[in-house]
């Protein structure tokens, strides 16, 4: 129907409600990479010499690695050179308190909703806001403290606990890992770092929010997030971006560390700026996600709704080495406009009986392409292990696209694996159907999309949950009829 | 509440209605009746707005106004509810959730506050007991995998939760057994009022024991053939459509009904 069409056209059309600048003086260091940069973000933080030697072992390892072209993504070509690698709000003493924060950047927050202040942050959320490399405020310290957890940027735990940092840091993702992995180790600025102490349930859910600001300052976060034996812990990541008009690149790394029965819940509710309607600036998220289920009976689940970028590669995995260790996979990617997306995950089942479950939405909108690539590998020694892949892509109008990648490499005959796939359309008869009842366009593939992605939505914490649909219904008002 | 004059509509370019002339008043319950493909359907689709059919001769006046002008969604908003032939299924989205936005783009149309989740439950708990549904069917997600029956009387939920001035019934009945056919009959009937009319769609004299009939129309070939009052129903029962005319020699009143 041609008025669904037209529709689709207008709607398709909606610019980025959330795209503002906040000004405030950053100290950037001027663009490009060599080692005097390295050694000068490693000086700005007073890092340990082991950590300039692993940063400049990374540098020197990246220089001989080539971009990795096998990703279903087009774009130009990145200038490394061009890149600022540092940028710090000017306001580097210590702060007490949030009274303390620039009121603008606190505007900022409110604008996104974030509830970093007491009044407006949610119950029993703990927020390290990182806004552009620097953490500038932490709440909840000394309540998580005195359990033992340790939850802070991940500068300021390499002086607190160097030698926790130094046990763990590139122990998941070796900075040999890929391209851009070895680029976050040479120059990552900043990050989270959890450790869970033995048979701590983690009370709180733990909470970051990033946001892109400086202009042309690449973002190289890292986060670390270790959990001894028997414990549990729920991490949040989320972020919107402002608007810009050139390329962003990010390229984060976040290694998760599962001991003897421990538990990881990593969720991600991810909104950087995809780009205007001719597909213009926008963030190139190349991000390498891995955990590790190093312990026995060990428990990582990586939960994920992706809605920004105008690049996402992006592969959070799940390397299963303990006995009867699980990893899962919840996803829901939503790409509109030009955005591309390349994503999906690795479950790599090396221990006994090791389990895992993938599934995967995908919903393509406007004229973005979107593949999902997923590897399920079983080990020689993955003795009756298991794997469910469920694959489901949903297409609104006909100029997107949807691909599936599923790799399966089984050396283990006890092995099963299973993958299912399907893809589908938003059907005129189901908006028919809403609009009988009163219910607008909008609302109606809102409804459809929401019902699409139910199951990995249940995954999310329940505020997290909440907000994920909101998003996922503005990014739609862009997209859809 | 609803004139139509001299309608012609088509389905991509063929035409299946071929000068429809009908006027309901308020109060009034009208039934079709008629042989497949005689244009029963389309004309329930065509009430509604569904973009497939295309309206090519004649006008259709609502409450005084020219239907043509709204678009389904305000049509609906306006008073007037289709009960599907063949209800939708919406996977992974909550019955109760579905039913709540349709209640409340309703009332934000009329100027009233929006229902809260709480406040739906207690007002659908009523109209859920009324029509003997599963409170599960609530917590299911839209019609999926819910069975003929169940999808039906969720038609009839959503009708009485609506409350519309227009009601079309667009063979309801159908595949119902006689009980479910009783509860349906129910909701219709708790919601006659001088005030709203309905439309119904059927094959069978059947449902019109329990809702009775004001008029009785026949449609054939595209056209109303003949109108009678609820008599008139019982009539087709007995003698099928042969005695209207030679060109339903063939038909049957719910013959070939699939």
């Amino acid at each position: 129907m041609s008025d669904e069409k037209q529709m689709l056209e207008d709607l398709s059309q909606q610019d980025y409600k959330w795209g503002f600048v906040t000004a405030i003086d950053a100290d950037t260091v001027p663009p490009g990479l060599n080692e005097d940069v390295i050694r000068f973000i490693s000086a700005q933080k007073n890092e340990p010499e082991w950590l300039l030697a692993f940063r400049l072992k990374a540098y020197a390892h990246w220089l001989t690695l080539e971009e990795p072209t096998w990703q279903k993504v087009t774009f130009p070509p990145v200038d490394y050179q061009a890149i600022s690698y540092y940028s710090a709000p000017k306001q580097q003493k210590k702060l007490d308190s949030l009274d303390e924060v620039d009121p603008e950047l606190l505007d900022t927050y409110e604008k996104l909703g974030i509830p970093l202040t007491e009044q407006k942050r949610l119950a029993g959320v703990a927020v390290d806001a990182v806004f552009d490399s620097v953490s500038v405020a932490t709440t909840h310290q000394d309540k998580l403290a005195a359990m033992g957890v340790i939850f802070m940027p991940i500068s300021e735990a390499v002086q607190k606990h160097p030698d926790l940092v130094r046990k763990y840091l590139g122990k998941v993702v070796p900075y040999t890992d890929n391209y851009y992995a070895a680029l976050n180790s040479a120059v990552f600025t900043d990050g989270s770092f959890v450790y869970i102490p033995k048979g701590l349930k983690c009370p709180l859910e733990l909470s970051t929010y990033f946001r892109i600001n400086a202009e042309n300052t690449g973002q190289f976060e890292r986060t670390l997030i270790v959990a001894d034996d028997a414990s549990y812990v729920s991490y949040l990541e989320g972020c919107t971006a402002p608007k810009r008009d050139e390329n962003q690149l990010h390229a984060a790394v976040v290694e998760l560390f599962a001991h003897d029965d421990a538990s990881i819940k990593y969720s991600t509710v991810q909104n950087w700026y995809p780009g205007d309607k001719d597909g213009k600036g926008g963030i190139y998220n190349f991000v390498t996600k891995r955990g590790l289920c190093a312990g026995d009976r060990s428990h990582i689940s990586w939960t994920q709704v992706e809605t920004g970028s105008a690049i996402t590669w992006k592969y959070p995995s799940c390397v299963l080495k303990g006995d009867d260790s699980v990893g899962e996979f919840y996803s829901v990617a939503l790409t509109t406009k030009h955005q591309q997306a390349d994503t999906g995950t690795k479950m790599i089942h090396l221990g006994k009986r090791t389990r895992s479950t993938i599934v995967s939405k995908g919903i393509s909108a406007g004229k973005a392409d979107q593949t999902y690539r997923g590897l399920v590998k079983m080990g020689k020694g993955a003795e009756s292990a298991r794997n469910f892949t469920q694959c489901d892509s949903m297409l609104l109008g006909d100029r997107c696209g949807a691909h599936t990648f599923p790799y399966i490499e089984s050396q283990n005959a006890s092995a099963q694996v299973e993958h299912e796939a399907t893809t589908t359309r938003i059907g005129d008869d189901q908006i028919f159907y809403c609009n009988q009842r009163g219910i607008e366009t909008e609302d109606a593939v809102s409804m459809i999309v929401g019902g699409f992605c139910r199951e990995v939505f249940k995954e999310l914490p329940m505020e997290f949950a909440v907000e994920a649909q909101k998003l996922l219904s503005v990014s739609l008002e862009g997209s859809v009829g | 509440m609803l004139t139509i004059r001299n309608l012609h509509a088509a389905v991509e370019g063929k035409e299946i209605l071929k000068g429809i002339d009908l006027e309901i008043k308020p109060g009034e319950v009208h039934a079709i009746m008629g042989p497949n493909g005689s244009g029963k359907s389309t004309l329930s689709q065509v009430l509604a707005g569904n973009g497939n059919f295309e309206v090519t001769e004649g006008e259709i006046l609502y409450k005084g106004s020219d239907l043509g002008e709204l678009a389904v969604e305000e049509r609906a908003r306006e008073g007037i509810f289709l009960a599907f032939q063949y209800p939708v299924e919406i996977p992974g989205f909550s019955n109760a959730e579905f039913l709540r936005a349709a209640v409340n783009a309703h009332r934000k149309h009329r100027g009233e506050s929006e229902l809260d989740a709480f406040d739906f439950a207690d007002f659908a708990k009523r109209k859920i007991e009324l029509l003997d549904l599963d409170p599960k069917l609530m917590t299911r997600s839209v019609n999926a995998g819910f069975s003929g029956g169940e999808k039906k009387r969720n038609e009839c939920l959503q009708m009485t939760l609506l409350e519309p001035t227009f009601a079309i019934l667009d063979e309801t009945d159908s595949g119902l057994d006689i009980d479910a056919l009783k509860i349906v009959a129910k909701g219709v009937n708790s919601l006659r009022a001088p005030d709203r009319s309905f439309l119904i769609i059927t094959h069978y004299q059947r449902l019109l024991e329990y809702v009775v009939p004001d008029y009785v129309h026949v449609l054939a070939a595209g056209r109303i053939v003949k109108s009678g009052g609820k008599e008139l129903a019982l009539e087709l029962e007995d003698k099928g459509y042969g005695w209207l005319g030679a060109e339903f020699a063939e038909a049957v009143p719910g013959g070939g009904e699939g």
